[in-house]
């Protein structure tokens, strides 16, 4: 198959990663969950830099965020699917 | 089976090497000049500046110690000339030196001043050269191996890919019998119960634990803020797109396999004396602290995944470094020895990766430069336990 455009870990996770440059809000995205190495597509909400996370689904402010299965912080807002997750509306639960 | 082998130095206490160095060693900041003097004097040797060993106390005396020796028997060392303000204290890391049975001589500064001590050293240092430059390599099964790995300048392309090639590695050469090592106590965080699980023996999961709670509680609930949230995760891990703490410790501990459990715990610089295997050290997640710690305990070639673009490296361990980051390969390349970003785009499985690693593992072992080496990167950077007297 072509170059995926983002990578799942696991399947309970609700983020997946950018793999490539460039995308915009409003493009079609082609991913791989690695663990059943199956494909993936969802549309883009937000230009989303390289590396960066993808919400997979609807997230609402105060969920946890999973991540290699594991809880890696929690919402502060509500995150649509196909918007950007990053410090602006996740945070630790540690501190 | 191809890669069970490679090119090494059997120094005196039988340990193996994959480089000749012939370092000159302040025992102290005040002997720094004395030494980078001898250094330039004479081809073939280096001099390791820091910035401490002056009314230090305690616990960090003993890690000044344990670090400045560790690193003179380091296997890749043929031999040490130690320079130091006084006596006392340079014959002391003279002595913890020569147990490995290498040659080694100290010269001190007070009652000589700097031009006789330079002179007298950069004789002992000519004739060290000399005597290192006829060593040849002899072959070496991977079971003498010692490993050390830390990541740096980490992204969600660290967890996805590079890291986990480390940890194929890991796997791969943790059943031929190497030593191997992993630290970064405070980048732990949020996976340190899975970690636990990863001890050998619950015993050895509680030490980890107890090693990582102490840290907690000496370390980072005394000086913190409101929070890490300025260091841990850097600017840089940001940029790459982790976001919490917790993210960035699960990508991080990809990097000691799937199979292989740790054998034991051990202090800042602290040789392990438990046989071959996975060894966790206590260490700062600061890449030259932590690498320069696992250089004196003994290490003698490093794994470094880097996803935006850490570019460090040791003056006597060989720091290997690997990306999955595209971008950080086009911008950066110089800086990079092995390109894993085509498990991005399912081009590579990490198994393929492992491999390449492993392959430019003993390449560089076999005497290959790194970049960093062929870059000039030599940080020795001492760790610091508390303010000295």
């Amino acid at each position: 198959m072509a170059a995926p455009d983002f990578l799942v870990h696991e399947t309970k996770d609700t983020v997946g990663v950018i793999v490539v440059e460039g995308i915009e809000a409003g493009q079609e995205l082609t991913g791989w969950l690695m663990e059943t190495d199956e494909t993936l597509s969802i549309k883009a909400l937000d230009p989303i830099p390289l590396g960066h996370k993808v919400a997979l689904g609807d997230i609402a402010n105060g969920d946890t965020i999973i991540k290699y299965s594991h809880d890696i912080g929690k919402a502060v807002a509500d995150i649509g699917k196909g918007h950007h997750v990053h410090v602006h509306n996740v945070k630790t639960k540690r501190w | 089976m191809a890669h069970s082998s490679f090119w090494g130095y059997r120094r005196e206490n039988n340990r193996v090497g994959v480089r000749n160095h012939v370092i000159i060693l302040p025992l102290d900041d005040l002997s720094n000049a004395a030494c980078e003097a001898v250094a330039n004097n004479i081809q073939g040797c280096m001099a390791l500046p820091h910035h401490y060993g002056r009314l230090q106390f305690g616990e960090d005396l003993e890690l000044h110690f344990r670090t400045l020796i560790g690193t003179g028997s380091n296997p890749n060392v043929a031999a040490v000339v130690v320079i130091g303000i006084e006596p006392v204290w340079t014959k002391r890391i003279v002595d913890g030196i020569a147990a490995t049975g290498k040659p080694v001589e100290g010269f001190a500064i007070e009652q000589n001043g700097d031009i006789n001590t330079i002179a007298a050293a950069s004789r002992k240092a000519k004739e060290f050269v000399q005597w290192a430059s006829e060593k040849t390599r002899e072959e070496c099964g991977l079971g003498e191996l010692w490993v050390s790995t830390k990541c740096g300048e980490s992204d969600t392309t660290s967890g996805l890919a590079s890291n986990p090639t480390v940890g194929n590695f890991i796997d791969k050469v943790d059943v031929q019998g190497a030593t191997t090592c992993f630290g970064e106590t405070s980048e732990l965080t949020g996976a340190e119960l899975e970690c636990a699980k990863r001890g050998v023996t619950p015993e050895i999961g509680k030490k980890f634990l107890a090693t990582w709670q102490a840290y907690m509680d000496d370390v980072i609930e005394p000086h913190k803020t409101s929070d890490l949230s300025d260091s841990q995760p850097t600017k840089g891990n940001i940029e790459g797109g982790l976001t919490t703490i917790e993210e960035k410790a699960f990508g991080n501990f990809e990097k000691i396999g799937k199979k292989t459990n740790f054998v034991d715990v051990l202090q800042p610089a602290e040789q392990p004396s438990s046989g071959p295997g996975l060894y966790f050290m206590d260490t700062s997640s600061a890449a030259a602290e932590c690498v320069t710690l696992q250089a004196a305990a003994g290490f003698v070639v490093h794994l470094f995944p880097t996803g935006q673009g850490n570019i460090i490296g040791n003056p006597i361990e060989p720091v290997i470094k690997l990306t999955a980051n595209p971008r950080t390969v086009r911008t950066m390349g110089e800086h990079v020895d092995v390109d894993v970003s085509g498990i991005l785009r399912r081009e590579m499985n990490l198994d393929e990766a492992g491999d390449a690693l492993l392959d430019m593992t003993i390449r560089t072992c076999n005497g290959r430069l790194t970049a960093a080496e062929a870059l000039g990167h030599r940080e020795f950077v001492m760790t610091k336990l508390y303010r000295s007297a």
